[in-house]
């Protein structure tokens, strides 16, 4: 038994160490003389240009490698987990558990609007939280919303950004999906923060609060509507970079 | 006095609708073909459609012992969908427009409407949409009118021949939009010499005539960037910073036409730039095309011959240079150079002259099963060009006065007659 688990976390280690070794190399492979291509970059690139697609990446190929891994936990794992999810739970009770977890999410919220000090995000979150946890049954109905409360979202990362920190390099996480060196924090702290919080509320043994954790994960897989490898474009990695970046400035300025 | 011009105003136009009803009954909202192609239909004036019908989604492998290149490993097989009703009825296979997925907006649309009327529908992706090209193209070098109807022909058996266990089918029929409107055309034509699925009726929706004709067009528009194509940068950095606006609320996130309602609405554009918006669309499009058959059939395009791109090479420099070519491009230093290779004796205007629907005019003429369903104002036609669906088609060519590119699809009108065509 314990030398089982002693070799599974050395088979981690291994694993970890070989996706750093493999994940190194950006580099093509070349298989024969290579000739220039018709329209090679610096015919047709201007390197005075700023490119709005540059992101700082330098971990590109262990941010590839852990791209894919995501595809197949999401094809084989999380997609079918899911479904699962999806077919046994009836919609109402769906809606129910959707609405319990944002509630606590809005706590973290509210917290991150205390510490980036907006007190107007913070009394509208706060009031959420209120009317959802009073009325709404401990959150289980979204009364605010149907209120027109409005929503914010702030979360760690947001408040590093507006701390004045930067994104550092462009990270993809195992699962999470991508984020950067302060993306990664900001989760961490988050995640910490939710957990926390949902723990002491409703007051969980560790397996309970674990099985809430997995089934928190699937309630927000299933609200995203991305799907790996299904936008048609051969950039796609690229694209969901940019996009990424672009999203996350732009949080952080609202 | 403002007043009282405003109400004659009110009422000749009610005495001139009134008295030209019948003529004028056709209410599309955007006279615009740019907006029209941009803003797709509104809500409010959209066919009523089942928000939810079963549709299935599958993978086929379409040539067996055929590895991808490393760098596109994920796209080793066919995705399609298809949603079947419980008993016998007819089957219409969809074909999406250029670059466009089997689960694009428009496949979707029609795939509620023609189920919603009592036939199963078979969803394909465009000949031009990477994974077809990767997964199903014999070539790798899409865009070729005969070569993409044999393997959309290919992958329609293909998938045929696994349904047929489960599905009964009284009648065949096919139809698409855009490219996929002219792939529609060569495929019936194929169908006439295999006749494995005998066609009943074929619908062509607002098809190019000419390929390399709405190809030039639409290279054109990314000429209205704002301060030229050297501004392309500047440009799609700030069409980003909307697309991720729209990202956080979208329900998919393919790249493509269908993205732009949103961005129209984020962005709030002016006229040129929609033209700007419309040709950056394309160019997404352009991109990944030529790419992906630089790549399969190493070229030396934009990728350096013998340079093999493995799961996790940077395709940074190769992403930037391929957005600044246009499908003209790829038509001059790829399509041509390839089919010429074949075939010495082929000239790049006989080719040019052969991507056409005008190839088959003599065909189309007497094929009572195939329609059009066209507009007016459709902006990837030269001036000139849409006579020629009146020309040939007669009787059988519906033209709306407006509607752009594709933008009145999903409108009443639009949806009541495209199922209408099947129905007769």
């Amino acid at each position: 038994m314990g030398k089982s688990m002693e070799a599974r976390r050395a088979g981690l280690l291994g694993f970890i160490v070989l996706l750093a070794a493999v994940g190194c190399s950006t580099a093509p492979v070349q298989e024969g003389p290579v000739v220039e291509p018709i329209f090679p970059a610096s015919k047709v690139l201007d390197p005075r240009t700023h490119y709005a697609s540059e992101v700082y990446d330098p971990w590109e190929g262990f941010n590839r490698t852990i791209y894919r891994f995501n595809y197949r936990f999401d094809r084989y794992v999380f997609l079918p987990a899911m479904n699962v999810y999806k077919a046994v739970t009836p919609d109402v009770a769906e809606k129910g558990i959707h609405n319990f977890f944002r509630n606590i999410v809005d706590v973290s919220t509210l917290i991150n609007c205390i510490l980036q000090g907006r007190p107007d995000t913070a009394v509208v979150t706060l009031t959420r939280i209120i009317w959802n946890t009073t009325i709404g049954l401990g959150g289980l109905i979204n009364v605010a919303s149907a209120l027109d409360v409005p929503r914010p979202e702030e979360d760690f990362g947001q408040t590093l950004g507006r701390w004045g920190i930067g994104a550092g390099p462009y990270l993809v996480l195992p699962i999470v999906g991508p984020s950067s060196v302060r993306g990664a924090i900001g989760f961490g702290a988050d995640f910490l923060m939710v957990t926390g919080i949902r723990d002491w509320a409703i007051d969980l043994k560790t397996w309970q609060s674990m099985t809430l954790t997995v089934l928190q994960s699937i309630d927000i897989r299933a609200h995203i509507p991305f799907r790996y490898y299904e936008t048609g474009s051969a950039f796609e990695y690229d694209m969901v970079r940019w996009l990424y970046s672009t999203k996350r400035e732009l949080d952080i300025e609202k | 006095m403002r007043r009282a011009l405003a109400l004659a105003r009110v009422l000749i136009a009610f005495w001139v609708t009134a008295g030209g009803a019948a003529a004028q009954s056709y209410d599309y909202p955007f006279s615009d073909p740019y907006v029209a192609t941009v803003v797709g239909t509104p809500k409010e004036y959209q066919a009523e459609l089942p928000k939810q019908i079963p549709i299935e989604q599958h993978s086929i492998s379409i040539f067996k012992d055929r590895e991808p290149p490393e760098v596109f490993w994920y796209d080793d097989q066919l995705h399609y969908s298809y949603a079947v009703q419980d008993g016998p009825a007819p089957l219409v296979f969809l074909i999406a427009g250029t670059g466009g997925s089997y689960a694009g907006e428009k496949n979707r649309m029609m795939a509620r409407a023609f189920y919603q009327a009592g036939f199963h529908v078979v969803s394909l992706s465009s000949p031009t949409f990477m994974n077809f090209i990767v997964a199903a193209s014999e070539t790798g070098v899409p865009g070729h009118a005969y070569q993409d109807a044999e393997d959309l022909y290919r992958v329609m058996e293909r998938i045929w021949a696994r349904l047929k266990k489960d599905v009964q089918v009284t009648d065949f029929y096919v139809t698409g939009y855009s490219l996929g409107g002219f792939n529609t055309a060569f495929v019936t034509w194929l169908d006439e010499r295999r006749k494995v699925f005998r066609f009943k009726k074929a619908l062509l929706i607002n098809p190019p005539v000419r390929l390399y004709s709405s190809i030039s067009l639409l290279d054109r528009m990314t000429q209205n960037i704002p301060g030229g194509v050297d501004n392309f940068n500047r440009f799609f950095e700030r069409l980003m910073k909307g697309f991720s606006e729209i990202y956080k609320r979208s329900d998919q996130l393919e790249m493509g036409p269908d993205t732009l309602y949103r961005a129209y609405k984020a962005l709030h554009l002016k006229d040129e730039q929609v033209a700007a918006l419309i040709g950056v669309s394309f160019r997404l499009s352009s991109a990944t095309l030529a790419f992906t058959s630089d790549v399969i059939n190493d070229f030396g395009y934009i990728k350096p011959k013998n340079v093999h791109l493995t799961k996790n090479t940077s395709l940074d420099v190769y992403s930037r240079v391929a957005h600044r070519l246009g499908f003209t491009d790829y038509f001059h230093y790829v399509f041509y150079p390839y089919f010429k290779a074949k075939d010495p004796s082929l000239t790049r205007s006989g080719l040019i002259e052969e991507m056409s629907l005008a190839d088959m005019e003599d065909y189309l003429r007497g094929a009572q099963k195939i329609e059009v369903m066209h507009n007016q104002d459709d902006i990837i036609l030269q001036p000139g060009e849409i006579d020629f669906f009146r020309r040939v088609f007669g009787e059988r060519a519906t033209i709306y006065p407006k509607g752009g590119h594709c933008g009145n699809m999903a409108y009443r009108d639009n949806v009541a007659h495209m199922v209408g065509v099947f129905k007769q």
